[in-house]
């Protein structure tokens, strides 16, 4: 079985290929319906596979960026990019991650700050899935109320309308997002961009993960274009990472190609996905995401207060990131199937008709 | 105003991708200044002369490494929609869902 395994020419190991396109389909799922880069998933699936500590983080990073480049194309071409919302957030995106990495440093100097960034990281996602949660119940409710009333239920109707009360603050200049339809102050996106570019640093991720809800919940853009300029975010931001760390030599580009074979598919299923599951499933299967990746992190922080149980914890966090990939790829997977095959049908019986 | 603005963001933006070392905390934190150097002894043909690329110039090897995942990532893209426009799903419009 020596054909199954790939020997890494910068990392000298050999890695258990069809491992590698399993991980990039998996990812590229979750990444292309969601519209994030998913490092908390992918880096311990390298690991696993046998891939340095020192690789994971770079490859990860090359990968993603060619993954979202995929993604990006595909929901651009579905109108659920706002190229202008995009292009200004990347502004604040880059100061703010660039100072809350830096702030990072300084905290270290002055004394540790893993046991707080992990705090900080779990509270964040706690409050994600409070809002993402609290959204759904209102939408719920809103629903059953219309339904008491004797009024036709809203099909496009929202639950948690913060961004409506952010729109009132008219600094200028203001601007269109047409893609999004928001007329809002430029210092809207710039502010959110920075403060969740700022998080993203101090926590060390790529930060899809604040940002996707922030467009949503903050900014007010519908999901799908969410999720779209999101991942034209993580494209830019994945390009940036991927240089640095592969100037660092930290890259396995073998790999990194590897994976993007699989994560071509994966990325193209999660975007087309996005077609057949409305835009209150991906909030709810977004929630579900973030709770296996709060979970892990518990789970990671544990051995803190155990350290017996140290190896347990650790494997157990694997167990959960890798069991949440496999479990929303295989969702996302059979709703993208179904709707491709009701479309089709659809298509087929339309031609039918016009024939007859 | 607003192609003004487009115009300073953009350029903006182009400043920080195209000067990543400026940027110091890129990738959540500095990492450990440790040399790795590839091993080329068991590698062969494009494999070796990619592991010695790395040993010889990290700049080059990064500009190729760079320019070689976008391009990869569109090809791959592109072959992935001839598929699923070959299989008969709509690829370039989809419904409106939410307000």
């Amino acid at each position: 079985m020596e054909w199954l395994y790939i020997l890494m020419p910068i990392a000298g190991v050999k890695i258990f290929w069809p491992g590698l396109i399993i991980l990039g389909i998996g990812v590229g799922i979750i990444g292309g319906f969601f519209g994030m880069g998913g490092a908390w998933m992918v880096t311990p699936g390298l690991n696993i596979l046998g891939f340095p500590m020192a690789f994971a983080i770079g490859t990860d990073i090359a990968h993603m960026a060619g993954k979202s480049l995929i993604s990006t194309m595909r929901h651009g071409k579905f109108g659920n990019v706002d190229y202008k919302l995009g292009f200004i957030m990347l502004i604040g995106t880059v100061v703010g991650f660039e100072i809350g990495a830096q702030m990072v440093m300084w905290l270290e100097r002055i004394g540790s700050v893993e046991a707080t960034v992990r705090w900080l990281y779990l509270f964040l996602l706690a409050f994600i899935v409070w809002m993402v949660f609290n959204d759904v119940a209102k939408k719920k409710k809103k629903d059953r109320e219309a339904k008491a009333a004797g009024r036709e239920v809203d099909p496009l109707s929202t639950g948690v309308e913060w961004h409506k009360t952010f729109h009132k603050i008219k600094i200028p200049p203001m601007i269109h997002l047409n893609v999004a339809g928001i007329y809002c102050s430029a210092w809207l996106p710039i502010f959110v961009s920075f403060l969740t570019g700022w998080l993203a640093g101090i926590l060390g991720i790529g930060g899809g993960l604040i940002r996707m809800p922030s467009l949503i919940y903050i900014i007010g853009c519908p999901t799908h274009v969410a999720v779209g300029t999101d991942l034209f975010e993580v494209m830019i931001s994945g390009l940036y990472g991927a240089a640095t760390y592969t100037f660092k030599g930290r890259t396995e580009l073998v790999a990194a190609i590897v994976m993007l074979v699989g994560a071509s598919i994966g990325a193209q299923v999660g975007t087309v996905a996005t077609k057949y599951i409305k835009g209150y499933g991906i909030r709810i299967a977004f929630g579900v995401a973030v709770i296996g990746c709060a979970t892990s992190i518990v789970l990671k922080m544990l051995p803190t207060y155990i350290p017996e149980g140290k190896f347990f914890f650790d494997t157990a966090a694997t167990v959960v990131v890798l069991g949440v990939v496999t479990v929303m790829s295989l969702y996302i997977l059979v709703k993208m199937l179904q709707g491709a095959k009701a479309e089709v049908a659809a298509k087929k019986a339309s031609m039918a008709r016009q024939a007859a | 105003m607003s192609k003004l603005w487009t115009k300073i963001i953009g350029l903006v933006a182009m400043v920080a991708l195209f000067l990543p070392e400026a940027v110091l905390a890129a990738g959540g934190g500095k990492i450990a200044p440790l040399v790795i150097v590839a091993d080329t002894r068991k590698l062969e043909g494009l494999m070796a002369w990619w592991a010695n690329l790395y040993n010889e110039s990290h700049a080059l090897f990064t500009a190729l490494t760079v320019l070689l995942i976008p391009t990869i990532g569109v090809v791959f893209g592109v072959i992935a929609d001839i598929v699923m426009t070959h299989i008969g799903i709509d690829l370039k419009s989809r419904e409106l869902s939410e307000h």
